[in-house]
């Protein structure tokens, strides 16, 4: 509880980040880091419904599922209200803002399966955050997960154009990517005093 | 469908759909439990688990589920036993409960469950369910399991799963194997290593 928001913020950008660091939210950063732009709307979205979602679980972890004795609900309650989360936020983009929905259409449905939302959600409920922290956890998750997404997808497109033998071609050769990445963020580690 | 054979659903599954190296589906606890032999059995028992019964119960139920709600209600079956394993594993194994942390609720979003679902369990019967739910498992605990036993035994020198101590070498553990980098270099170098076979293969088979 203790936990001051600097602290979090630092912790969920550098220290433990969700990508390099916890290993969540894999399947769409493989996945949609192969050009700048597909892994900018990705960030976006991820980060719009991480934030969404922090705020939307503990209302309903605090409020509905402690005071009733209903924490076995946790995880079907938070998947839910993902979903749910997910769904508004398609509907609200497509009605006001066209573009951005045809830019961002598309990874609206994969943010549901996105194990980084879950995580997030899941964390803010085990340690126990109150809601500027969870709020603050939610952000800078979303931030670390947008700022790894786009040096990745940087990374990767500037390294198409290189040689390599054809069994490393493609994935291997983003794990290797990402193994240097993550070496430099392990090197955050101790950062933050525990 | 008159083809299909118990013994070769199975092994499918192991071979050629195996969930990580030919789907690539389920990657995060894939590469975030497998520390340790220890953690990467634990992880894969829960997913089996979470497989066959949402396999099992999804297969059963596939001419009442309407198509149009499938995907909601395939997510509450799935975390009903997502839930159960969690108690579960929370009860009775302890230890292994906390260092596998937030993956074992994270196994809702696993795409390879929902995956085999949508793929396999929603258009075959009950039987052929359970064989396919036991096959992609197994091919999920191996990859797992190899991981798992290479970080080991190049982070810490040697293998023990559960108290029992199964091989060790005489050499400097690396750290480096055990830090998240050590795991995205190892599937890296072993999904380099099954492209280079699948391309001899098909150079073979060209010729």
């Amino acid at each position: 509880m203790e936990d001051s928001l600097f602290s979090i913020a630092i912790n969920g950008i550098f220290v433990k980040n969700f990508l390099l660091v916890q290993f969540l939210g894999l399947c769409s950063f493989v996945g949609v880091s192969k050009e700048t732009k597909s892994a900018a709307g990705m960030s976006a979205a991820v980060l719009f419904v991480m934030i969404m979602a922090s705020v939307a679980s503990f209302l309903i972890y605090t409020y509905l599922l402690l005071p009733f004795g209903l924490t076995f609900l946790t995880t079907i309650s938070f998947i839910i209200v993902i979903a749910f989360l997910v769904q508004l936020v398609e509907f609200i983009i497509r009605k006001f803002s066209p573009p951005l929905y045809r830019s961002l259409g598309i990874f609206l449905p994969l943010i549901t399966t996105n194990c980084a939302i879950l995580g997030v959600v899941i964390l803010n409920a085990r340690l126990d955050y109150n809601f500027t922290q969870s709020l603050f956890y939610g952000i800078s998750a979303g931030l670390g997960y947008s700022m790894v997404m786009l040096f990745m997808a940087a990374i990767r497109e500037k390294a198409s154009s290189l040689k390599v033998p054809e069994a490393i071609e493609g994935l291997p050769h983003a794990f290797f990517i990402t193994t240097l990445l993550s070496m430099a963020f392990v090197s955050y580690f101790g950062v933050i005093p525990t | 469908m008159a083809d299909m054979t118990i013994s070769g659903e199975y092994f499918r599954g192991i071979v050629k759909d195996n969930p990580i190296f030919s789907l690539v589906l389920g990657l995060c606890p894939v590469l975030a439990v497998t520390t340790s032999v220890e953690n990467a059995i634990g992880m894969a028992g829960a997913a089996l688990f979470v497989l066959l019964g949402s396999n099992v119960i999804v297969s059963a139920l596939r001419k009442q589920i309407p198509p149009i709600t499938r995907i909601p209600m395939f997510i509450i079956i799935i975390c009903t036993f997502v839930t159960m394993i969690d108690m579960l594993m929370e009860a009775y194994t302890p230890p292994l409960y906390k260092s596998l942390g937030i993956f074992i609720p994270l196994i809702v979003v696993n795409c390879i469950i929902i995956g085999r679902a949508e793929a396999y369990a929603s258009k075959n019967t009950v039987k052929y369910s359970i064989v396919d739910a036991l096959g992609i498992g197994t091919g999920f605990l191996l990859v797992l399991v190899l991981i798992g036993a290479i970080r080991e035994l190049l982070g810490t020198g040697a293998i023990v799963p559960f108290g029992f101590k199964l091989i060790s070498i005489p050499i400097t553990p690396s750290t480096f194997m055990i830090l998240p980098g050590g795991a995205f270099m190892t599937i890296g170098v072993l999904m380099a290593m099954v492209n280079y076979n699948r391309i001899r293969k098909a150079r073979k088979g060209g010729q």
